[in-house]
């Protein structure tokens, strides 16, 4: 029988999935690739509860909500990047040290 | 083991199985198109839970908009000539550890928390209802969403110009 917490355990692994990319990934592209895992595991998590809790479309609403802030968010730190790799010519993170005392 | 436990099973082993070679594969590309399947694996899990409306709209914005700019990204921050994309690890160990550390909290806590576990909401079809929410109690969130995205797409086309230097 599937219940609330089978949802919440996969939405846990692909949130520590997510930090692990985050955390490790030396290319910027990887690094948000990781965000947007984190942002699916939060999605899960929404709709589940809105469906095995209250029973009111609130979480997908919340969720829809996540979802078109994603797209935003995915399309300026894109920009960023971009003007990062303009700037640095190497897509790694850990070149980006400018702001480094 | 009901048809429902398997189908769910299946799109869970999808998406974590996706989602760890996202973030364990050397190739950008191997991890973008498993970033793509880790998509389908959620849409999957938004189905079994009733959520139709978002299924589809997860597919068409996320496949269809964000994976395509995540490409385009991947494709823009090489050199021409560079043609492996190989993205390497740093302090994989101490990632790793914290990364291990945290699902065991939330797996943990998803276990012996007592959830409030209402009556819930069998499958229906949600287009409609959530069409009535956004028009009439949520039009403000709906609104202002819709600024956000004005204000995303000039900012990040705004970036990304290339200034003429004087």
């Amino acid at each position: 029988m599937i219940g609330l917490q089978h949802y919440l355990l996969v939405s846990a692994a692909l949130f520590s999935l997510g930090i692990l990319g985050v955390l490790t990934r030396r290319n910027a592209v990887n690094v948000l690739m990781g965000v947007e895992l984190i942002l699916n595991s939060a999605n899960i998590n929404l709709v589940a509860f809105s469906r095995y809790g209250t029973g009111n479309l609130q979480g997908q609403l919340f969720a829809v909500f996540v979802i078109v802030i994603a797209a935003a968010e995915v399309a300026v730190a894109l920009a960023i990047v971009l003007t990062l790799y303009r700037l640095r010519h190497t897509p790694n993170l850990d070149e980006a040290d400018i702001l480094r005392g | 083991m009901s048809a429902h436990a398997v189908i769910f099973y299946v799109f869970a082993a999808i998406t974590v199985g996706s989602a760890a070679i996202v973030v364990f594969a050397r190739s950008l590309i191997y991890s973008a198109f498993a970033l793509l399947f880790t998509f389908f694996g959620v849409a999957g899990l938004y189905v079994l839970l009733g959520a139709d409306f978002l299924a589809a709209t997860q597919l068409l914005i996320y496949v269809g908009g964000i994976l395509v700019l995540l490409l385009f990204g991947v494709m823009l921050t090489h050199k021409l000539y560079d043609l492996d994309l190989k993205s390497g690890v740093t302090q994989f160990f101490p990632g790793l550890i914290v990364a291990a550390g945290l699902f065991a909290i939330l797996a943990v806590t998803a276990r012996r928390a007592t959830w409030a576990v209402g009556q819930g909401r069998p499958p229906a079809p949600t287009t409609a209802d959530i069409g009535a929410l956004f028009m009439g109690r949520y039009l403000l969130p709906f609104e202002a969403a819709s600024i956000l995205l004005l204000v995303a797409l000039m900012g990040a086309a705004m970036i990304v110009r290339r200034r003429k230097d004087a």
